[in-house]
């Protein structure tokens, strides 16, 4: 299963701001990230990191006061950034594809969600039959385990659970077969049981359709368990990325260190622990901390985090971290 | 249901004991419609009046155009239920056509209006920015202006018409929907189907009115019925000023207008159309507002 590696989405340098009345927010700053082919990514970070920011960055669906001030996004070779809107267009949906957090609300409840699903074939398969697209539907249900498809392509979104309608949601994503899938919280809105039925969904899917994934989640479980190599924000940075194993076995950032430790842990002797977790909060984006943006929370912080932004270190290959405890090295 | 579809397993399914079979919705509604009293009375008086405009000339005791001057201001009586009018015209009959013209200008220029203000909210309340500005400018202009001196000006411009009454109605009928509408769109936007269905490459045009408008659709229905009456009070006014239907048409705001020089001697030529009138307006009233109490909550749900 060694292919060669190739990037099938590389983000460099992305600058994303919301220029609101009280001042300019950078809702992604210098964000550089690479998706390979065939491999599940993860993005980390407490809210208000810029995840999802960055996720509408990619299908350039940044919204009014929103703007992508600088940088690159190279989608299999081209820059999303240059294509122009009827491109767009195209690549959306069917290219890539993006699931949401809330499953109850992302499913128009006017419509059948058969339908629903079938207007995303038919707009990017303009010569399908409408009698072609129920079929690939209905195959497609059965695909994402939606048990007695045929009756739920004419059910009502109001009519099915929140796993159900999730699952719809990753049929409708999929249903063109897109090389890239990212998936914003898939998993946040649901219970336990379900999460694990979803994510186990998504990666059965990502075989079986060959498609990337980035998924996005404030949860290191969800992590741990599908991803490939993981990205950890904060502020609006990259501040860390690793393959999974590294990162759980060595992870280099403070802030890493912190989401780590205040994950829940199964054994028993950490069950009775308090649960940890990162003092201080979230920085206001209007004007975030100078220098290292993580210095005011970070434990270990030192003169110059205060003062001067940290730059990218390379530790091996796959772990880069943006950290000034690693620079003299 | 086979477990093992392409590799996916289904076994441990438990997601459709959780399923919420509704019953049938429209039902529902229905049933909650019914306890409204007055919105049900109101129903059945407009259905009696759509009846009444459509069968006309079968309904009609008396041909409403022939003059018979014998017969002037013959009082109620058995032989004309509402008496007969400065000509000698039996004013019942007249009242019974004169709902065709009252029935057309209450849903012409609501819908028309409908239409152009549903179309213009959506719009400033998709692109925002500019665009919105403008149209809103424009919507604001048109409400601060007293409604009926802005249709007399179209009116006195266009000349007096019913096509004319048409548009003079649509133009100061659109600002409320589409300030309405626009309300809506922008909550709708925000909404992660409409962010969804972008997500998968629907362009906007589509999304407005495959996913936005349908979802108006509730609130449109009530400021619909809401503003049948509005618009068949401005025709009256206006027929009642001279610039609305014109005679020999029996316009109920005419047929007013006309009698209100014989008020004290033969006052049923008059406050018969009146109360015509009245009683239509209320009707949809109740109607609308049982269709919000029911739709709304609904809509919610
Ligand atoms: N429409 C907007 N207007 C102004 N600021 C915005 C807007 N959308 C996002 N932001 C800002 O961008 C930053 C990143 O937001 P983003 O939604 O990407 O966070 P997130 O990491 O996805 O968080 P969550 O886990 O809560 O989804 C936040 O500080 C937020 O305030
Ligand atoms: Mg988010």
């Amino acid at each position: 299963m060694v292919d060669t590696i190739q990037p099938l989405l590389e983000i460099k340098h992305l600058k994303t701001q919301f220029f609101t009345s009280k001042g300019i927010v950078p809702g992604a700053d210098d964000v550089s990230l690479t998706i390979d082919k065939g491999k599940i990514v993860g993005v980390v970070g407490e809210s208000g990191c810029g995840k999802s920011v960055t996720a509408l960055s990619i299908m350039q669906l940044i919204s009014e006061p929103g703007k992508i001030v600088g940088g690159e996004i190279l989608f299999d070779g081209r820059d999303l950034l240059k294509s122009s809107k009827q491109q767009m267009y195209t690549i959306r949906g069917n290219e890539i594809s993006m699931i949401f957090q809330e499953p109850m609300t992302s499913l128009n409840p006017v419509y059948p969600v058969g339908k629903q699903v079938a207007e995303t074939l038919l707009i990017h398969n303009s010569h399908l039959s409408k009698e072609a697209a129920k079929k690939a539907v209905i195959n497609m249900f059965e695909l994402v385990g939606i048990p007695d498809a045929k009756r739920r392509f004419q059910v009502y979104p109001h009519q099915l659970s929140g796993g159900l309608r999730q699952r719809i949601m990753i049929a409708m994503a999929l249903i063109c077969k897109p090389k890239l899938l990212i998936a914003d919280e898939p998993t946040t809105a649901l219970d336990v049981t379900i999460e694990a039925q979803i994510l186990q969904l998504l990666k059965d899917l990502q075989e079986e359709i060959d498609t990337s994934i980035m998924i996005i989640t404030h949860n290191l479980g969800v992590v741990a368990e599908v991803c490939d190599d993981v990205y950890v924000m904060y502020a609006g940075k990259v501040v860390e990325h690793s393959d999974v194993f590294e990162l759980f076995d060595h992870p280099k950032h403070p802030y890493t260190k912190g989401l780590l430790k205040s994950m829940p842990r199964s054994d028993v002797d950490e069950q009775r622990r308090k649960l940890y977790s990162i003092k201080g909060m979230v920085p206001n984006m209007l004007r975030p901390p100078q220098g290292c943006r993580f210095h005011p929370r970070c434990s270990e912080a030192m003169d110059i985090c205060k003062k001067t932004e940290p730059t990218v270190v390379t530790i091996n290959e796959q772990h880069c971290v943006s950290c000034w405890k690693y620079n003299e090295r | 249901m086979s477990a093992n579809v392409n590799g996916v397993v289904t076994e441990e399914w438990t997601d459709q004991d959780y399923e919420v079979e509704m019953g049938n919705g429209w039902k529902e509604l229905g049933l909650n419609f019914v306890q409204n009293k007055m919105a049900v009375i109101g129903g059945v008086i407009i259905i009696l009046v759509i009846a009444t405009a459509l069968f006309a000339p079968f309904i009609a005791p008396y041909d409403p155009y022939k003059v018979n001057l014998k017969l002037q201001f013959q009082e109620p009586s058995a032989q004309f239920l509402l008496g007969t009018d400065m000509y000698g015209r039996d004013v019942l009959s007249r009242i019974i056509y004169g709902s065709r013209i009252s029935l057309l200008i209450g849903l012409v220029p609501t819908l028309i209006s409908m239409v152009i203000g549903a179309i213009i909210g959506m719009i400033a309340g998709y692109y925002r920015g500019k665009i919105d500005f403008i149209l809103m400018s424009i919507s604001d202009m048109v409400l601060s202006f007293p409604s009926l001196l802005l249709a007399m000006v179209v009116m006195y411009t266009l000349g007096a018409s019913l096509i004319n009454i048409f548009i003079a109605l649509s133009v100061i009928g659109w600002a409320q929907t589409s300030r309405v509408v626009r309300a809506q769109t922008m909550s709708l936007k925000n909404k992660e189907f409409v962010e969804a269905s972008r997500a998968i490459g629907v362009r906007d045009i589509v999304i407005m009115f495959r996913h936005i408008l349908p979802n108006c659709i509730s609130q449109l229905i009530v400021l619909f019925t809401l503003n049948i009456p509005s618009s068949i009070l401005s025709e009256a006014s206006l027929s009642f000023l001279g610039i609305g239907a014109q005679p020999p048409a029996s316009s109920w705001g005419l047929m007013v207008s006309n009698g209100k020089e014989y008020l004290f001697n033969a006052p049923w030529v008059t406050i018969s159309p009146g109360i015509a009138i009245l009683i239509v307006v209320l009707a949809f009233n109740f109607f609308g507002d049982g269709l919000r109490d029911v739709l709304d909550p609904h809509l919610k749900h």
